[in-house]
C-alpha cells in the first residue's frame, strides 16, 4: 500500500510516504492537503462524532511551514504534511483539552504534550482533537460527555474505546494517521472493531507527560494509521527517553522502518488456550484462526502455550486502574482548571463541582478506587490485585522464553450496538478480557485488520511481543499485511 | 458482598464525591456485583507473591545506583517553566495580580 501512486483528489489512501512525493513533486501542497481533509471532516463528521475540536489555526499555520519549506528547497521533516488527529486527553498548546469530560470543558492547555510536541517537530499537521470516552474510561466510547462516536463500518454500532474517535477517524479517511492512548485495551479494541492497525507501545517507550493521567502504572501513548508502515513511522517519532517524564525508559529506539521488511520464517508464535475459550465469538474465532494460518504459511510456527493466570487479568486491572485512577483524579476540584461549582466551604466547592462535572462512569470508578484504597480494605483488594498482577506479568515472561510472540483475538466479540452494553458495567469490563493481560505486564502490542465478519464488522487480530520488542512486533505485522491478512 | 448505604456515603466522602439519591442507590448494587467479581482472586494462593510495583524490573538485585539511575535523578534546581501566568488567567477563578494566584472559599476560621 505504502509503494501505490499518489491517489486521486478526494480518496482516502493517503499515506505518509505517498504524502511526501506529492508534497516533494509540487502535486499538491500541504495546505491544499490539509483543506481536503477539513473538507471530508465536514461532510463525515456530523455522522461520526469522531472529532470534538478542529484546531484549523494551528494546523494551516503547520502547512505553511511545510510549504515554505518546499519552495526554499529545505529537506522536509519525518511526518511533513501528514494530516494528524490526537485524542482529547493529550493535552494540546492553544486546543481545548477536555478528556471527554463536562469537568474540563472550554479548558486550553498552555503547553503540548511530549508526544504532541514530538509530531508537530516532526512536520504534523493537527487537524483537531477526536472523542473518547471520559478519562479515557470505557470500551465503546459511549461514556464521552459529548456523545458516543459512530463506528464508520456499521453507524449503529460502537467504535470502541476509549480512543474511539482517533480509531474512527482513520478508518473514515477524516486522518492519514491518529494518537490514542491504552490502559486496558484503549488503543487496540477500537482498532479492532474499527479495522485499522493500531499499536500500543511498551510501558516507558512513549512519554507519558502532558497525558490526562487516567492510571500511571498502565497508561501509554501510542498510533492508529492505515498501514503498518505509518504506525512504525510514527513510533519512530514518538518513541524516547523524556526528563519530564521519570518512567519514560533510555532504551535506544531503533529504526522500526527499516527493520519492518525482514524475514519472519520461523518465529515462534505463542497460541494461549486461554484466549480461545468460552465468551470468544466463533466467527471471531474463525477469523483469527485464519490469520494464524496465514501466518504459518509465511514460515511461522504456531505453538501451543499456557498462561494460566489470564482470567484473573480482568479483577486485577479493574482494581489497580481504578485505585490509580481515584488518585489521579483527585486534580480535578475546581481550583485551578476547567468547571467550579461554588461552594460556601472549600470542601463544599470540591464536592459539587466533581459531583456536577463527571460523568457516571468516572464517579463509578472513583468509587471503586477509593473503596479499594480505603483502611480496611487495602489489603484485600489493592495489594491482593498488585500479588496477582505479578503472576500475571510471570505468565508472560514463561511464554516469551519459549516463543517470539503472542497471537490472540483483540476483543471477543465485534462491534456491538450503540446502547446494548451501557446498562452493566460487570459486562462492558469484559469487552476487555484479551487487552487488559498485556496492559498490566507492561509489553507491547498491537492489533491488526484479520477480515469482517457478518458482512462488514472488522475483526482484530492481537500480536503482542516482549517488552521493547516493538520491531518484531512491527515485522510479522507487515508481513501479515503483505500477504493478504488484512483482507482475509 | 454487601455494601450499605453507610458505605456508599463514607466512600463519596473520602472521594470528595455529591452523590444524589439515585446515585447513592445504584453505586451500592454495583460496587457490590463488581466487587463480588474481584473476591475470584482469592481462589490464588499469593502467600510467596510480591506485589508488582515496577514493571520493567529486571529480576536481579537492585542496587543503589541502578536505583538512582532508574529513577532518573537530576539536579536539584528550580527552572522557570513561565507559563504560571497563562495557568492562572485560565483558572475558574484565578487572579492575575503578581504573584497571581487561585481564589478559593475560606478554609480558616478565625
Amino acid at each position: 500500500m505504502s509503494a501505490s501512486p499518489t491517489p486521486p483528489a478526494g480518496s482516502n489512501n493517503w499515506t505518509i510516504a505517498g504524502i511526501r512525493r506529492a508534497l516533494e513533486s509540487r502535486q499538491i501542497s500541504a495546505r491544499e492537503l490539509t483543506n481536503e481533509y477539513y473538507a471530508r471532516i465536514e461532510r463525515e463528521n456530523p455522522r461520526l462524532n469522531a472529532f470534538l475540536a478542529l484546531s484549523t489555526e494551528r494546523a494551516f499555520a503547520q502547512a505553511d511551514a511545510i510549504d515554505a519549506k518546499i519552495i526554499g528547497g529545505e529537506p522536509l521533516p519525518p511526518l511533513a504534511g501528514v494530516p494528524t488527529a490526537l485524542k482529547d486527553v493529550l493535552n494540546t498548546r492553544g486546543t481545548e483539552t477536555t478528556a471527554g469530560s463536562r469537568i474540563l470543558k472550554g479548558y486550553v492547555p498552555p503547553y503540548d504534550a511530549t508526544a504532541i510536541e514530538r509530531l508537530d517537530r516532526a512536520g504534523a499537521i493537527f487537524l483537531g482533537k477526536t472523542n473518547c470516552d471520559e478519562f479515557a474510561m470505557g470500551s465503546s466510547n459511549e461514556n464521552s460527555a459529548f456523545g458516543p462516536v459512530h463506528n464508520p463500518a456499521a453507524l449503529d454500532r460502537v467504535p470502541g474505546g476509549s480512543s474511539g474517535g482517533s480509531a474512527a477517524a482513520v478508518a473514515a479517511g477524516l486522518a492519514v494517521v491518529s494518537l490514542g492512548t491504552d490502559t486496558g485495551g484503549s488503543i487496540r479494541q477500537p482498532g479492532a472493531l474499527c479495522g485499522v492497525p493500531a499499536m500500543m507501545p511498551t510501558y516507558g517507550r512513549v512519554s507519558r507527560y502532558g497525558l490526562i493521567a487516567f492510571a500511571s502504572s498502565l497508561d501509554r501513548i501510542g498510533p492508529f494509521a492505515r498501514t503498518v508502515e505509518d504506525v512504525a513511522r510514527v513510533m519512530e517519532v514518538i518513541s524516547g527517553r523524556d526528563p519530564l517524564d521519570a518512567t519514560s525508559a533510555d532504551h535506544p529506539v531503533p529504526s522500526y522502518t527499516a527493520g519492518i521488511n525482514g524475514s519472519i520464517k520461523g518465529l515462534r508464535l505463542g497460541i494461549p488456550a486461554e484466549y480461545y475459550a468460552e465468551g470468544l465469538d466463533s466467527a471471531v474465532r474463525q477469523k483469527v484462526e485464519a490469520g494464524t494460518a496465514r501466518l504459518k504459511e509465511l514460515g511461522c510456527v504456531p505453538t501451543p502455550i499456557a498462561m494460566p493466570h489470564t482470567p484473573y487479568a480482568i479483577p486485577v486491572y479493574y482494581l489497580v486502574a481504578t485505585a490509580e485512577a481515584s488518585s489521579n483524579l483527585a486534580r480535578f476540584d475546581g481550583v485551578r482548571y476547567g468547571l467550579r461549582v461554588p461552594g460556601t466551604t472549600l470542601g463544599e466547592m470540591y464536592r459539587k463541582t466533581r459531583g456536577a462535572g463527571f460523568g457516571a462512569e468516572v464517579k463509578r470508578r472513583i468509587m471503586l478506587g477509593t473503596y479499594a484504597l480505603s483502611a480496611g480494605y487495602y489489603d484485600a483488594y489493592y495489594l491482593k490485585a498488585q500479588k496477582v498482577r505479578t503472576l500475571i506479568k510471570s505468565d508472560f515472561d514463561r511464554a516469551f522464553q519459549q516463543v517470539d510472540l503472542i497471537l490472540t483475538p483483540t476483543s471477543p466479540v465485534p462491534a456491538f450496538k450503540l446502547g446494548e452494553r451501557t446498562d452493566d458495567p460487570l459486562a462492558m469490563y469484559l469487552a476487555d478480557i484479551y487487552t487488559v493481560t498485556g496492559s498490566l505486564a507492561g509489553v507491547t502490542a498491537i492489533s491488526l485488520p484479520c477480515g469482517k465478519v457478518g458482512g462488514s464488522l472488522p475483526v482484530g487480530l492481537q500480536v503482542i511481543g516482549p517488552h521493547f520488542e516493538e520491531g518484531r512486533v512491527l515485522r510479522l505485522a507487515r508481513a501479515f499485511e503483505a500477504a493478504g491478512g488484512f483482507d482475509l | 458482598m454487601n455494601i450499605t448505604r453507610e458505605d456508599v456515603i463514607r466512600v463519596a466522602e473520602l472521594a470528595n464525591l455529591e452523590l444524589t439519591e439515585a446515585e447513592l442507590s445504584t453505586y451500592g448494587a454495583q460496587l457490590a456485583s463488581i466487587l463480588s467479581y474481584c473476591e475470584k482472586l482469592n481462589e490464588l494462593d499469593t502467600k510467596n507473591v510480591e506485589p508488582l510495583a515496577q514493571v520493567l524490573e529486571t529480576g536481579r538485585e537492585i542496587t543503589a545506583q541502578d536505583a538512582a539511575e532508574a529513577q532518573h535523578l537530576r539536579e536539584d534546581r528550580s527552572r522557570d517553566a513561565a507559563i504560571i501566568d497563562e495557568v492562572v488567567r485560565r483558572a475558574p477563578e484565578g487572579v492575575d495580580s503578581q504573584p497571581a494566584y487561585f481564589r478559593v472559599p475560606k478554609v480558616i476560621d478565625r
